[in-house]
């Protein structure tokens, strides 16, 4: 127990005095750190800009209110196409997943030298890559629209439902896969019957969390557009008419609030 | 004497694997009605297959890109939006963690009176409902183009993350050791310093460098609306069709996002 004399008497002190100078080492050096981070990223920052934004939130908030709510009428197909844009993702990009994740999982992959490290290669590369990058590649390549929304989303849902599936596939319980082996079952049949049952209420939580997830990114993906609500977003940004875009930042929300609360309702009865 | 149960009704029958929902009205309700879902929704996807058709030949040169980047030509705009990014990446996370740690403690029931807990939670609603990239189209549109906006976009948005886990750890901590030092006669400030902090410490320092991760990969995204950083170069190359430059970014991302994910995760458990 780290214990100083003062005045003749221990007095219990919570580090001993080299935790101290260690923890100061490391907080001065973050602290320098910071500092040269915020000159480097400051360089080319323009202050009178800087200086200048309250007076640009009060000119926005100015534009941006009373709401005009006419424009909701103009809203409703967008938001439609938002939640195919979500769903449709969703689904696909679960179909690929579940083959990659059982090539990723360690006591179901055919073999850990060439399949293994391919599958997490995949889902660590569309797990690092955001949906709105998959977006801008998809819409440069085939064009915009839904589609390259939908295979945007599908592209980034891989790696987030494969892994987290071949964890839970790693996670199941042995003994099962045991017993149905021993009766004699092929290699599909272990799976259909053994693991099957054991992983998919997870899989079934983890594909409305990636929905949920998805519904929220689709929302944006049209800011390069690749459809939806965003699409509106992008062209009411750049026409400055910011009444239109408190229209659809409240619809927004409310389509994250709601498709939040289903999925929590959702996850609720299947686990 | 006990009967035997019979087996008769069992005998010549296949064993059937209980259905994963019960209810059978249920169950054929949602498949139909997935069914018609599906129709509906693949009929409004409008695709035009010439374009699509067109574009192939496009995602074929995305992908020899991709192979053979080239780091060289645009090699002083690629420096600038990494040197942007990971700068951005450290200020905004060290300020958004040193912002949360006050709005996390307000908003634990355990330590707060109910009105600084309720603002503590508003802020922590209003900072989670909205994606980093809404933020950042208001804050380009206050602040100006630039890394500055995207600063400011991602401290907002890791106080929201950071405060609301960092409040439900407080409210999890164990109460004997926090009732054992308010026995002594501890103060306010003492009773956080000495029996909350080390309790959440080690996962508060976790989650910072897991916010390190995303605020990484959230500073690649925001760029696309003005905020700086390695998005916007990568948008410029995309907008000037050189996939090859396109191409060595995203490999510099990925690079960066996995060594990120790999010693963050070795960090955590050398803290733990």
């Amino acid at each position: 127990m780290p214990v100083t004399t003062i005045d003749n008497r221990p007095v219990w002190r919570r580090k001993t005095t080299l935790a101290q100078w260690g923890s100061f080492a490391g907080w001065l050096a973050l602290a320098v750190l910071f500092v040269v981070s915020w000159q480097v990223m400051n360089k080319n920052t323009i202050w009178l800009f800087v200086e200048d934004a309250p007076r640009q939130a009060a000119d926005l908030l100015g534009r941006a209110w009373p709401p005009r709510w006419s424009y909701m009428d103009r809203l409703w197909a967008p938001l439609w196409d938002t939640l195919n844009i979500a769903t449709l993702g969703t689904l696909i990009g679960t179909i690929i997943a579940i083959p990659i994740a059982f090539l990723a999982a360690r006591n179901t992959t055919p073999s850990a030298l060439i399949a293994r490290p391919l599958a997490l290669f995949v889902i660590v590369s569309s797990r690092s890559i955001n949906s709105l990058i998959w977006a801008l590649l998809l819409v440069a390549i085939i064009g915009p629209g839904l589609l390259a929304g939908i295979i945007a989303i599908a592209l980034r849902s891989i790696g987030f439902v494969g892994k987290l599936l071949y964890e839970a596939i790693e996670e199941i319980d042995e003994t099962q896969v045991e017993a149905v082996r021993a009766t004699g079952a092929s290699g599909s049949q272990v799976i259909d019957y053994a693991i099957v049952p054991q992983v998919l209420p997870a899989f079934a939580g983890i594909t409305v969390f990636r929905w949920d997830i998805n519904i929220r990114e689709s929302t944006i993906l049209g800011l390069v557009g690749a459809g939806g609500i965003g699409l509106q977003l992008q062209s009411s940004l750049a026409r400055l008419a910011w009444s239109e875009i408190t229209v659809i930042f409240v619809v927004i929300l409310a389509t994250v609030v709601v498709s939040e609360w289903v999925s929590a309702k959702v996850r609720a009865a299947i686990i | 004497m006990s009967t035997v149960p019979s087996i008769a009704p069992v005998v010549g029958r296949r064993w059937k694997r209980p259905p994963f929902i019960q209810n059978a009205t249920l169950r054929y309700a949602l498949y139909i009605g997935a069914l018609i879902y599906l129709v509906l929704a693949i009929s409004t996807i409008d695709v035009n297959w010439t374009r699509v058709y067109d574009g192939l030949e496009r995602g074929w040169r995305f992908v020899q890109g991709f192979l053979d980047p080239d780091f060289t030509t645009r090699s002083r705009d690629i420096w600038r939006g990494m040197e942007e990014s990971l700068t951005m990446t450290l200020t905004s996370t060290v300020v958004g963690v040193a912002l949360s740690i006050p709005v996390g403690i307000g908003a634990a029931r355990n330590v707060a009176p109910l009105p600084v807990y309720a603002f503590c939670r508003a802020i922590i609603a209003i900072s989670r409902s909205f994606q980093e990239i809404i933020i950042a189209i208001l804050f380009v549109a206050m602040f100006g183009f630039g890394p500055l906006a995207g600063f400011i976009t991602l401290s907002f948005a890791t106080i929201g993350f950071m405060a609301k886990l960092l409040a439900e750890d407080i409210e999890d901590i164990d109460e004997a050791q926090a009732e054992a030092i308010r026995a002594t006669g501890a103060s306010w400030w003492q009773l956080i310093n000495y029996a909350i902090q080390p309790q959440v410490m080690p996962r508060l320092i976790g989650l910072s460098l897991y916010r390190l991760d995303i605020n990484f990969r959230e500073s690649a995204v925001i760029g696309i609306v003005g905020a700086g950083g390695i998005g916007a170069t990568l948008t410029t190359s995309m907008d000037r069709y050189e996939y090859d430059t396109a191409g060595a970014i995203l490999i510099m991302i990925i690079v960066i996002v996995m060594f990120a994910e790999y010693t963050s995760s070795h960090l955590r458990k050398w803290i733990q």
